[in-house]
């Protein structure tokens, strides 16, 4: 199993300081945490994509190929890719570029965005955001997995002899998630895919998650990917740890009571009963995380959300320490002695390549497609 | 007959409150409306006083909390509905209106409904109308035709020009027990079952 960490990448003033740290400091911070992230054995680290304050993190593959290059075993994800604003051709681009740069180390989750002015400002309409999702990843897997594109859609230009390059590392294209709360068509997308399926499980309560999951693992087996139980689940988490439960709380409460999401509204003991939100000691976050099994089932990935709300970077760093040293490899050795040998761990680059009988170098030499013989002149022709 | 669920929303402030009295004559008067029909019914009171912070966490939070899951579930499954609400300022109350905000919006889809408020004034009467009626006409519910209005002056038998409350309270009834009685019981859509378009068809209209 994956345990790693995702960042929405806001700028939010420290509730207890009355400071807001500058859009530098911040990005800084972020990279800094990424870091940290490896250093104490995280998997994963996963950054989201937004096109308005406070949020910093326009460009991910920019701050993730630095981070790549800072790092080595460090697996680089998002959460999470525009799909329905985000033109599939710079996702194809940009994903194969850091997945070369990262050496495999990086895969995408996608999603919808939800933030209304960023579809127009992207020449969009959120009203066809399911459209969009469904046009455009069906758009971005083949060019991923063809190597000249002839394309025609609703939402975009067509394409004629369109080879996106750098071609997938290996010949095989990063893996993807799909993230959603509440659309079963996105976990319907996920499971005709046979690719992954992430909650977010953060703000709602955890029968949500567990009806989505559910729904995904029976659409993935009714599609033919394997049983329901051997499908791929990611979940999010939110945690504030310290030695003593009661310190945990005194110090999180501030920071949970100003949160731009839930802020001014449920006290931080209603919102951790309804929601998978654990603010207490080591030991009640393993016990927590540990039972969220009981109702999605065995899963592969569990991400933490521990970086927002204005908490300060020295705190921040202290949380990945003890989410290091004491909590996840708890969970590492519990989870493995859970879970049945038929369910599969969560794809890597190197498993991918396994799977697809070994790498293969799939450049596209501007004499033609290696298959069809096409060139940009002939298909266009 | 199958048992038929009615679900009563009042938003009434004061304990007891006009607007609870109000609903509860609208609803002994159904109850016994479908009876007379011969439709059993079981009847759900939804205090919103109750939920006022569960309402304000709900717009904050995005999700209806445990204890107003409840109301909600209550409110959605019913076969039909009355919703009584106070005049403040105008118009329904800020309490009345967050409930109905927080629902999804399709959830009262073609929902008998019955309307009433309370006033000081008979002055007030036309919020039933101005107000109420467009938010329910909006979230596409099949609203009775009458709609029951109580002043302060109605509970001591009205003013001579108009029918007294107890006539109107009938004749409301006996139109939300026409509507229910009308459809059959309500079965909610269940969002993860499976899908009657295939994906393959949602790619090709993509």
């Amino acid at each position: 199993m994956q345990f790693g960490i995702f960042t929405v990448s806001d700028i939010t003033t420290d509730p207890t300081t009355g400071r807001t740290p500058t859009e530098a400091e911040r990005l800084q911070a972020v990279l800094t945490i990424a870091q940290k992230a490896e250093e104490v054995g995280l998997d994963v680290f996963a950054l989201g994509e937004h096109h308005n304050p406070p949020f910093f993190s326009s460009s991910p593959t920019t701050t993730l190929a630095w981070i790549a290059a800072k790092t080595q075993k460090l697996l680089l994800s998002t959460s999470t890719t525009l799909i329905t604003t985000n033109d599939p051709v710079k996702i194809a681009e940009d994903y194969a570029m850091l997945q070369h740069l990262a050496g495999g180390r990086v895969d995408l989750m996608m999603g919808r965005g939800n933030t209304g002015p960023v579809y127009p400002w992207f020449g969009q309409d959120i009203r066809n955001g399911l459209e969009l999702a469904v046009e455009n990843y069906a758009l971005l897997r083949r060019l991923w997995t063809e190597d000249v594109v002839d394309w025609q859609g609703k939402h975009r230009t067509p394409l004629q002899g369109f080879t996106s390059t750098p071609r997938p590392l290996d010949g095989v294209p990063p893996f993807v998630w799909h993230g959603s709360i509440r659309s079963p068509q996105i976990a319907e997308q996920a499971a005709f895919y046979g690719d992954g399926f992430f909650h977010n499980h953060i703000f709602w309560p955890p029968e949500h998650t567990q009806r989505m999951v559910e729904f995904y693992r029976r659409r993935y087996e009714h599609y033919g990917h394997g049983a329901a139980d051997q499908a791929i689940v990611g979940l999010g988490g939110q945690v504030f740890m310290r030695k003593n439960s009661q310190d945990a709380v005194d110090e999180f409460r501030p920071y949970f009571d100003n949160a731009p999401v839930y802020g001014h509204g449920p006290s931080l003991e209603d919102f951790s009963r309804e929601t998978p939100l654990t603010v207490g000691s080591p030991q009640q976050v393993i016990e927590r995380t540990l039972g969220f099994r009981d109702y999605v089932g065995d899963y592969q990935r569990q991400l933490f959300l521990i970086d927002h709300a204005g908490l300060p970077l020295k705190t921040v760093l202290e949380q990945l320490d003890i989410l290091g040293e004491e909590v996840v490899p708890v969970l590492r050795e519990e989870f493995a002695a859970l879970k049945p040998a038929h369910v599969p761990d969560a794809p890597t680059h190197a498993s991918r390549v396994a799977a697809a009988g070994g790498a293969k170098d799939s450049t596209v030499h501007a004499e033609g497609d290696s298959v069809t013989g096409r060139t940009v002149e002939t298909a266009t022709r | 007959m199958s048992t038929r669920t009615l679900a009563v929303v009042s938003a009434g402030l004061s304990v007891p409150s006009s607007t609870r009295l109000l609903a509860d004559r609208l609803t002994t008067a159904t109850t016994e409306a479908l009876r007379e029909r011969g439709l059993p019914v079981t009847v759900e009171v939804v205090e919103l006083r109750q939920h006022a912070r569960d309402l304000a966490d709900n717009l904050l939070t995005g999700f209806p909390n445990e204890a107003l899951r409840g109301a909600v579930d209550t409110v959605v499954g019913a076969d039909g509905l009355i919703a009584v609400t106070p005049v403040f300022s105008a118009s329904y109350s800020g309490l009345f209106k967050t409930f109905f905000d927080v629902l999804d919006k399709d959830a009262l889809t073609g929902k008998p409904v019955l309307l009433g408020a309370t006033a000081g004034t008979a002055r007030h009467s036309l919020v039933l109308e101005h107000a109420m009626r467009p938010l329910f006409a909006y979230l596409r519910s099949t609203v009775a035709p009458t709609a029951v209005f109580a002043a302060s002056e109605d509970w001591a038998g009205g003013d001579a020009g108009t029918p007294a409350l107890t006539g109107r309270v009938q004749r409301a009834a006996g139109e939300l027990a026409d509507l229910v009685a009308a459809r059959p019981p309500a079965a909610p859509a269940d969002p993860f079952a499976d899908p009657t378009t295939s994906f393959e068809d949602l790619l090709r209209g993509a």
